[in-house]
Protein backbone atom coordinates (compact mmCIF):
# COMPACT_ATOMS: atom_id res chain seq x y z
CA UNK A 1 0.00 0.00 0.00
CA UNK A 2 1.34 3.78 -0.41
CA UNK A 3 1.68 4.47 3.37
CA UNK A 4 3.39 6.97 5.27
CA UNK A 5 5.27 4.14 6.07
CA UNK A 6 7.11 4.47 2.54
CA UNK A 7 8.97 7.28 3.43
CA UNK A 8 12.13 6.52 1.72
CA UNK A 9 12.92 10.42 -0.36
CA UNK A 10 10.43 12.01 1.70
CA UNK A 11 11.42 15.25 3.15
CA UNK A 12 11.22 17.38 5.60
CA UNK A 13 11.38 15.41 8.78
CA UNK A 14 13.67 17.24 9.86
CA UNK A 15 17.73 15.90 11.52
CA UNK A 16 18.35 12.44 12.83
CA UNK A 17 18.92 12.52 16.45
CA UNK A 18 21.29 9.99 17.70
CA UNK A 19 21.10 9.62 21.52
CA UNK A 20 24.03 8.55 23.58
CA UNK A 21 23.61 6.01 25.71
CA UNK A 22 20.69 4.90 24.62
CA UNK A 23 18.95 2.47 26.67
CA UNK A 24 17.44 -0.43 25.65
CA UNK A 25 13.97 0.61 26.00
CA UNK A 26 12.65 3.89 27.41
CA UNK A 27 10.12 2.76 29.52
CA UNK A 28 8.95 -0.99 30.69
CA UNK A 29 5.60 -0.82 28.92
CA UNK A 30 7.91 -1.02 25.76
CA UNK A 31 9.92 -4.11 26.32
CA UNK A 32 6.35 -5.55 27.14
CA UNK A 33 5.25 -5.02 24.19
CA UNK A 34 8.24 -6.46 22.41
CA UNK A 35 7.76 -9.72 24.29
CA UNK A 36 3.52 -9.49 23.29
CA UNK A 37 4.41 -9.35 19.39
CA UNK A 38 7.53 -11.75 19.83
CA UNK A 39 5.24 -14.59 21.98
CA UNK A 40 1.85 -14.18 20.13
CA UNK A 41 3.73 -14.57 16.22
CA UNK A 42 5.92 -17.56 17.33
CA UNK A 43 2.73 -19.30 19.18
CA UNK A 44 1.59 -19.00 16.01
CA UNK A 45 -1.00 -16.19 15.77
CA UNK A 46 0.35 -14.11 13.16
CA UNK A 47 3.09 -14.24 10.83
CA UNK A 48 6.09 -11.49 10.54
CA UNK A 49 4.58 -10.01 7.73
CA UNK A 50 1.09 -9.61 8.53
CA UNK A 51 2.73 -7.65 11.33
CA UNK A 52 3.89 -5.42 9.28
CA UNK A 53 1.18 -4.71 7.35
CA UNK A 54 -0.82 -3.72 10.53
CA UNK A 55 1.22 -1.19 11.44
CA UNK A 56 1.25 0.36 7.86
CA UNK A 57 -2.12 0.39 8.05
CA UNK A 58 -2.34 2.44 11.00
CA UNK A 59 -4.40 6.03 10.14
CA UNK A 60 -1.13 8.03 8.82
CA UNK A 61 -1.51 10.66 11.36
CA UNK A 62 -1.30 7.91 14.05
CA UNK A 63 1.36 6.10 12.26
CA UNK A 64 3.57 9.49 12.18
CA UNK A 65 2.50 10.68 15.67
CA UNK A 66 3.00 7.65 17.64
CA UNK A 67 6.42 6.09 19.34
CA UNK A 68 8.06 3.28 17.67
CA UNK A 69 6.43 0.66 20.70
CA UNK A 70 3.30 2.48 20.70
CA UNK A 71 2.84 1.41 16.80
CA UNK A 72 3.63 -2.02 17.45
CA UNK A 73 1.16 -1.70 20.26
CA UNK A 74 -1.80 -0.47 17.95
CA UNK A 75 -0.61 -2.68 15.53
CA UNK A 76 -1.08 -5.94 17.41
CA UNK A 77 -3.94 -4.54 19.15
CA UNK A 78 -6.17 -4.29 15.64
CA UNK A 79 -4.38 -7.90 14.60
CA UNK A 80 -5.03 -9.62 17.96
CA UNK A 81 -9.29 -8.38 17.18
CA UNK A 82 -9.26 -9.53 13.31
CA UNK A 83 -7.67 -12.82 14.09
CA UNK A 84 -10.14 -13.47 16.41
CA UNK A 85 -7.74 -13.71 19.49
CA UNK A 86 -9.08 -11.02 21.34
CA UNK A 87 -12.27 -9.35 21.34
CA UNK A 88 -12.43 -5.46 21.16
CA UNK A 89 -15.04 -5.73 23.71
CA UNK A 90 -12.22 -7.03 26.09
CA UNK A 91 -9.43 -4.79 25.08
CA UNK A 92 -12.23 -2.13 26.07
CA UNK A 93 -12.49 -3.87 29.63
CA UNK A 94 -9.01 -4.71 30.27
CA UNK A 95 -9.77 -8.26 30.97
CA UNK A 96 -10.79 -11.52 28.67
CA UNK A 97 -14.53 -12.15 28.53
CA UNK A 98 -15.08 -14.84 26.11
CA UNK A 99 -13.21 -18.10 25.82
CA UNK A 100 -9.58 -18.38 24.03
CA UNK A 101 -9.14 -19.42 20.16
CA UNK A 102 -6.59 -22.21 19.70
CA UNK A 103 -3.00 -20.95 18.81
CA UNK A 104 -1.43 -22.79 16.14
CA UNK A 105 1.89 -23.51 18.31
CA UNK A 106 -0.30 -23.69 21.66
CA UNK A 107 0.67 -21.45 24.69
CA UNK A 108 3.85 -19.44 24.86
CA UNK A 109 6.34 -20.15 27.45
CA UNK A 110 9.45 -20.13 28.87
CA UNK A 111 10.58 -22.93 27.39
CA UNK A 112 9.88 -21.17 24.01
CA UNK A 113 12.27 -18.21 24.45
CA UNK A 114 14.86 -19.21 23.08
CA UNK A 115 13.85 -20.71 19.73
CA UNK A 116 12.86 -17.06 19.26
CA UNK A 117 16.14 -15.48 19.85
CA UNK A 118 17.54 -17.24 16.87
CA UNK A 119 16.52 -15.81 13.57
CA UNK A 120 13.81 -17.25 11.02
CA UNK A 121 14.56 -19.04 8.44
CA UNK A 122 12.92 -17.10 5.15
CA UNK A 123 14.34 -19.62 2.04
CA UNK A 124 12.02 -21.88 0.19
CA UNK A 125 12.33 -24.76 -2.62
CA UNK A 126 12.45 -23.10 -5.93
CA UNK A 127 9.22 -23.70 -7.79
CA UNK A 128 10.91 -22.46 -11.01
CA UNK A 129 14.28 -21.26 -12.59
CA UNK A 130 15.53 -17.60 -11.51
CA UNK A 131 14.57 -15.28 -14.60
CA UNK A 132 17.09 -12.76 -13.42
CA UNK A 133 21.31 -13.12 -12.84
CA UNK A 134 23.72 -11.07 -11.75
CA UNK A 135 24.40 -8.15 -14.13
CA UNK A 136 20.80 -8.10 -15.47
CA UNK A 137 19.33 -5.24 -16.50
CA UNK A 138 16.11 -5.21 -14.55
CA UNK A 139 13.52 -2.10 -14.35
CA UNK A 140 11.17 -1.75 -10.87
CA UNK A 141 7.69 -2.55 -12.06
CA UNK A 142 5.35 0.46 -11.43
CA UNK A 143 3.09 -1.20 -9.76
CA UNK A 144 0.84 -0.14 -6.55
CA UNK A 145 -0.92 -2.94 -4.37
CA UNK A 146 -2.94 -1.73 -1.97
CA UNK A 147 -1.82 -4.26 0.35
CA UNK A 148 1.33 -4.99 1.81
CA UNK A 149 4.79 -4.75 -0.37
CA UNK A 150 8.21 -4.46 -0.30
CA UNK A 151 8.47 -2.66 -3.11
CA UNK A 152 9.40 0.90 -2.02
CA UNK A 153 7.67 3.32 -4.18
CA UNK A 154 10.91 5.35 -4.81
CA UNK A 155 12.30 2.87 -6.94
CA UNK A 156 9.39 1.66 -8.91
CA UNK A 157 9.17 2.45 -12.64
CA UNK A 158 13.52 2.95 -12.42
CA UNK A 159 16.04 0.50 -14.03
CA UNK A 160 18.85 -1.08 -12.14
CA UNK A 161 21.19 -3.81 -11.95
CA UNK A 162 20.79 -7.28 -10.23
CA UNK A 163 23.84 -7.80 -7.66
CA UNK A 164 22.93 -10.50 -5.65
CA UNK A 165 20.59 -13.60 -6.32
CA UNK A 166 19.50 -14.47 -2.43
CA UNK A 167 18.00 -17.15 -3.81
CA UNK A 168 14.05 -18.46 -3.19
CA UNK A 169 12.40 -16.89 0.21
CA UNK A 170 8.87 -16.55 1.14
CA UNK A 171 7.43 -14.07 -0.68
CA UNK A 172 5.58 -11.07 1.89
CA UNK A 173 3.50 -9.86 -0.34
CA UNK A 174 1.47 -13.16 -0.25
CA UNK A 175 2.32 -13.56 3.04
CA UNK A 176 1.04 -10.71 4.60
CA UNK A 177 -2.82 -11.62 3.59
CA UNK A 178 -2.63 -15.01 4.76
CA UNK A 179 -2.75 -16.07 0.94
CA UNK A 180 0.16 -18.94 1.99
CA UNK A 181 4.32 -18.21 1.35
CA UNK A 182 4.44 -17.97 -2.45
CA UNK A 183 8.04 -18.67 -2.31
CA UNK A 184 9.82 -16.16 -5.28
CA UNK A 185 13.18 -15.35 -6.17
CA UNK A 186 14.64 -12.20 -4.16
CA UNK A 187 17.47 -10.34 -5.67
CA UNK A 188 19.55 -7.25 -4.53
CA UNK A 189 18.90 -4.73 -7.07
CA UNK A 190 21.54 -1.44 -7.67
CA UNK A 191 20.14 1.62 -8.74
CA UNK A 192 22.03 5.57 -9.27
CA UNK A 193 20.74 7.84 -7.33
CA UNK A 194 20.33 9.75 -10.50
CA UNK A 195 17.93 7.03 -11.86
CA UNK A 196 15.87 7.71 -8.68
CA UNK A 197 16.20 11.26 -7.65
CA UNK A 198 17.20 13.03 -11.44
CA UNK A 199 20.32 14.94 -12.74
CA UNK A 200 21.09 16.76 -9.40
CA UNK A 201 21.43 13.49 -7.31
CA UNK A 202 25.15 12.75 -5.82
CA UNK A 203 26.38 11.25 -8.36
CA UNK A 204 29.02 9.07 -5.81
CA UNK A 205 25.29 7.65 -4.31
CA UNK A 206 23.74 4.51 -5.53
CA UNK A 207 21.07 2.74 -3.27
CA UNK A 208 20.25 -0.58 -3.44
CA UNK A 209 16.66 -2.67 -2.69
CA UNK A 210 16.43 -6.37 -2.54
CA UNK A 211 13.58 -7.09 -4.93
CA UNK A 212 11.44 -10.42 -5.33
CA UNK A 213 11.05 -11.66 -9.28
CA UNK A 214 7.38 -10.44 -9.15
CA UNK A 215 8.42 -6.77 -8.72
CA UNK A 216 10.98 -6.64 -11.73
CA UNK A 217 10.75 -6.99 -15.44
CA UNK A 218 13.85 -7.16 -17.59
CA UNK A 219 15.27 -3.69 -18.91
CA UNK B 1 4.33 21.39 15.15
CA UNK B 2 7.57 20.41 15.72
CA UNK B 3 7.73 16.20 16.40
CA UNK B 4 10.40 15.69 14.56
CA UNK B 5 12.78 17.58 16.92
CA UNK B 6 11.07 15.97 20.02
CA UNK B 7 9.83 12.77 19.15
CA UNK B 8 11.19 11.68 22.62
CA UNK B 9 8.89 14.36 24.96
CA UNK B 10 6.08 12.83 22.78
CA UNK B 11 6.66 9.44 23.38
CA UNK B 12 6.08 10.66 27.61
CA UNK B 13 3.36 12.53 26.75
CA UNK B 14 1.55 9.52 25.73
CA UNK B 15 3.14 7.22 28.30
CA UNK B 16 -0.24 6.93 31.05
CA UNK B 17 -2.41 6.17 28.53
CA UNK B 18 -0.12 3.50 26.72
CA UNK B 19 0.93 1.96 29.80
CA UNK B 20 -2.41 1.64 30.89
CA UNK B 21 -3.53 -0.24 27.38
CA UNK B 22 -0.20 -2.36 27.38
CA UNK B 23 -1.40 -3.96 30.96
CA UNK B 24 -5.02 -4.20 29.91
CA UNK B 25 -3.89 -6.51 27.06
CA UNK B 26 -1.27 -8.39 28.73
CA UNK B 27 -3.71 -9.49 31.49
CA UNK B 28 -6.15 -10.60 28.55
CA UNK B 29 -3.12 -12.59 26.72
CA UNK B 30 -2.34 -13.84 30.67
CA UNK B 31 -5.73 -14.52 31.24
CA UNK B 32 -6.80 -16.49 28.01
CA UNK B 33 -3.65 -18.55 28.08
CA UNK B 34 -2.03 -17.36 25.47
CA UNK B 35 1.03 -16.36 27.22
CA UNK B 36 3.06 -17.39 30.35
CA UNK B 37 4.04 -13.67 32.06
CA UNK B 38 7.31 -15.52 32.74
CA UNK B 39 8.05 -15.97 29.61
CA UNK B 40 7.61 -12.54 28.77
CA UNK B 41 9.81 -11.56 31.77
CA UNK B 42 12.45 -14.01 29.89
CA UNK B 43 11.62 -12.67 26.42
CA UNK B 44 13.19 -9.15 27.76
CA UNK B 45 16.06 -10.32 29.71
CA UNK B 46 16.98 -12.20 26.59
CA UNK B 47 17.50 -9.03 24.63
CA UNK B 48 18.65 -7.44 27.62
CA UNK B 49 21.92 -9.92 27.91
CA UNK B 50 22.37 -11.97 24.78
CA UNK B 51 22.07 -9.59 21.99
CA UNK B 52 23.86 -6.01 21.32
CA UNK B 53 26.57 -4.82 19.21
CA UNK B 54 29.17 -6.29 21.07
CA UNK B 55 28.30 -9.78 19.05
CA UNK B 56 28.78 -7.28 15.80
CA UNK B 57 32.35 -6.32 17.00
CA UNK B 58 33.22 -9.76 17.89
CA UNK B 59 32.98 -10.71 14.23
CA UNK B 60 34.23 -7.23 12.79
CA UNK B 61 37.06 -7.90 14.62
CA UNK B 62 38.16 -11.62 14.03
CA UNK B 63 37.44 -10.29 10.54
CA UNK B 64 40.22 -7.63 11.12
CA UNK B 65 42.52 -10.15 12.31
CA UNK B 66 41.92 -13.04 10.30
CA UNK B 67 42.31 -13.05 6.39
CA UNK B 68 40.17 -16.44 5.82
CA UNK B 69 37.51 -15.11 8.40
CA UNK B 70 36.89 -12.20 6.45
CA UNK B 71 36.87 -13.62 3.05
CA UNK B 72 34.57 -16.35 4.84
CA UNK B 73 32.58 -13.53 5.87
CA UNK B 74 32.13 -12.03 2.48
CA UNK B 75 31.00 -15.24 0.99
CA UNK B 76 28.63 -16.14 3.16
CA UNK B 77 28.17 -14.06 6.82
CA UNK B 78 25.60 -16.63 8.04
CA UNK B 79 27.93 -19.70 7.62
CA UNK B 80 31.04 -17.54 8.63
CA UNK B 81 29.23 -16.02 12.08
CA UNK B 82 27.80 -19.87 12.21
CA UNK B 83 31.51 -21.20 12.99
CA UNK B 84 31.81 -18.96 15.88
CA UNK B 85 30.13 -20.29 18.80
CA UNK B 86 30.86 -17.21 21.06
CA UNK B 87 28.49 -15.23 19.26
CA UNK B 88 24.66 -15.30 19.58
CA UNK B 89 23.26 -17.44 17.23
CA UNK B 90 21.75 -15.96 13.62
CA UNK B 91 19.64 -17.87 10.94
CA UNK B 92 19.57 -17.11 7.36
CA UNK B 93 20.61 -14.40 5.24
CA UNK B 94 23.20 -12.26 7.05
CA UNK B 95 25.17 -10.26 4.44
CA UNK B 96 28.35 -8.30 5.15
CA UNK B 97 29.68 -5.57 2.96
CA UNK B 98 33.07 -4.34 3.18
CA UNK B 99 34.22 -0.93 3.63
CA UNK B 100 37.26 0.58 1.70
CA UNK B 101 39.03 3.61 0.87
CA UNK B 102 36.85 3.93 -2.64
CA UNK B 103 33.24 2.55 -0.92
CA UNK B 104 31.51 3.33 1.59
CA UNK B 105 28.36 1.21 2.77
CA UNK B 106 25.49 2.78 4.96
CA UNK B 107 22.23 0.16 6.03
CA UNK B 108 18.32 1.40 6.32
CA UNK B 109 15.00 -0.01 6.56
CA UNK B 110 13.19 2.51 5.12
CA UNK B 111 9.74 0.53 5.13
CA UNK B 112 9.86 -0.48 9.05
CA UNK B 113 13.05 -0.74 11.07
CA UNK B 114 15.19 -4.09 9.57
CA UNK B 115 17.80 -4.52 11.32
CA UNK B 116 20.55 -7.46 12.20
CA UNK B 117 19.10 -7.84 16.14
CA UNK B 118 21.72 -10.96 16.76
CA UNK B 119 24.76 -8.87 15.49
CA UNK B 120 23.86 -5.22 16.39
CA UNK B 121 21.01 -5.92 19.52
CA UNK B 122 17.74 -3.66 18.58
CA UNK B 123 18.07 -0.76 16.83
CA UNK B 124 17.95 2.48 18.50
CA UNK B 125 15.21 4.93 18.10
CA UNK B 126 16.99 7.41 15.31
CA UNK B 127 17.71 4.05 13.18
CA UNK B 128 13.93 3.55 13.39
CA UNK B 129 12.10 7.34 13.17
CA UNK B 130 11.15 9.17 9.99
CA UNK B 131 14.20 11.71 9.48
CA UNK B 132 16.59 8.81 8.88
CA UNK B 133 14.48 6.18 7.09
CA UNK B 134 13.11 8.99 4.40
CA UNK B 135 16.94 10.81 3.80
CA UNK B 136 19.23 7.69 4.38
CA UNK B 137 18.45 6.58 0.65
CA UNK B 138 18.80 10.37 -1.31
CA UNK B 139 20.97 12.34 0.77
CA UNK B 140 23.16 10.08 3.16
CA UNK B 141 25.91 13.11 3.49
CA UNK B 142 23.79 15.04 5.03
CA UNK B 143 22.26 11.96 7.52
CA UNK B 144 26.23 11.51 8.14
CA UNK B 145 26.77 14.89 8.75
CA UNK B 146 24.47 14.85 11.52
CA UNK B 147 26.27 12.01 13.02
CA UNK B 148 29.32 14.67 12.77
CA UNK B 149 30.79 11.94 9.94
CA UNK B 150 31.71 13.02 6.79
CA UNK B 151 33.06 11.12 3.59
CA UNK B 152 36.05 12.32 0.81
CA UNK B 153 33.72 13.94 -2.00
CA UNK B 154 34.92 10.84 -4.14
CA UNK B 155 34.15 8.15 -1.81
CA UNK B 156 31.26 6.09 -3.45
CA UNK B 157 28.40 5.92 -1.02
CA UNK B 158 26.55 2.71 -1.34
CA UNK B 159 23.46 2.69 0.74
CA UNK B 160 21.76 -0.76 1.16
CA UNK B 161 17.46 -0.44 2.24
CA UNK B 162 16.49 -3.50 3.35
CA UNK B 163 13.29 -4.15 1.79
CA UNK B 164 13.43 -8.13 2.08
CA UNK B 165 15.16 -10.72 5.46
CA UNK B 166 17.95 -10.04 4.09
CA UNK B 167 20.18 -8.09 7.06
CA UNK B 168 23.38 -6.43 6.20
CA UNK B 169 26.19 -5.77 8.31
CA UNK B 170 28.80 -3.07 7.33
CA UNK B 171 32.86 -3.84 7.81
CA UNK B 172 34.27 -0.81 8.84
CA UNK B 173 38.02 -0.63 7.52
CA UNK B 174 40.42 -1.32 10.18
CA UNK B 175 41.56 1.66 12.42
CA UNK B 176 45.33 2.49 11.27
CA UNK B 177 47.55 1.84 14.38
CA UNK B 178 46.66 -1.39 15.25
CA UNK B 179 49.02 -3.54 13.98
CA UNK B 180 49.30 -6.23 16.52
CA UNK B 181 46.36 -5.66 18.73
CA UNK B 182 44.11 -8.67 19.66
CA UNK B 183 40.95 -9.64 18.18
CA UNK B 184 39.37 -8.20 21.97
CA UNK B 185 41.47 -4.95 22.11
CA UNK B 186 40.13 -4.48 18.45
CA UNK B 187 37.25 -5.42 19.35
CA UNK B 188 36.73 -2.37 21.68
CA UNK B 189 37.21 -0.02 19.01
CA UNK B 190 34.32 -1.23 16.76
CA UNK B 191 30.90 0.86 17.20
CA UNK B 192 27.51 -0.14 17.02
CA UNK B 193 27.38 3.07 14.44
CA UNK B 194 30.29 1.53 12.37
CA UNK B 195 28.48 -1.45 11.79
CA UNK B 196 25.63 0.69 10.32
CA UNK B 197 27.85 2.90 8.56
CA UNK B 198 26.72 6.35 10.57
CA UNK B 199 30.12 6.43 11.73
CA UNK B 200 33.15 4.77 12.39
CA UNK B 201 35.31 2.78 14.83
CA UNK B 202 37.06 4.58 17.41
CA UNK B 203 40.68 6.17 16.99
CA UNK B 204 43.03 3.95 18.99
CA UNK B 205 45.07 5.27 21.72
CA UNK B 206 48.80 5.84 21.54
CA UNK B 207 50.44 2.97 22.95
CA UNK B 208 51.28 3.03 26.52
Amino acid sequence: MNGVHDMGGMDGFGKVEPEPNEPMFHTEWEGRVLAMVRAMGAAGAFNIDTSRFYRETLPPEVYLGSSYYRKWLLGLEDLLVDKGFVGADEIAAGHAMAPAKPLKRGKFTRADVERIMVRGKFARPAPAAAQFKPGDRVRAKNIHPTTHTRLPRYARGHVGVVELNHGCQVFPDSAATGAGENPQWLYTVVFDATELWGPDADPTLKISIDAFEPYLEAA
Amino acid sequence: MSDHDHHHDHDHSDLSETELRVRALETILTEKGYVEPAALDAIIQAYETKIGPHNGAQVVAKAWSDPSFKQALLDDATKAVSTLGHVSRVGDHLVAVENTPRRHNMVVCTLCSCYPWEMLGLPPVWYKASPYRSRAVKDPRGVLADFGVSLPKVTEIRVWDSTAETRFLVLPMRPEGTSGWSEQQLAELVTRDSMIGTGFPKTPKAPS
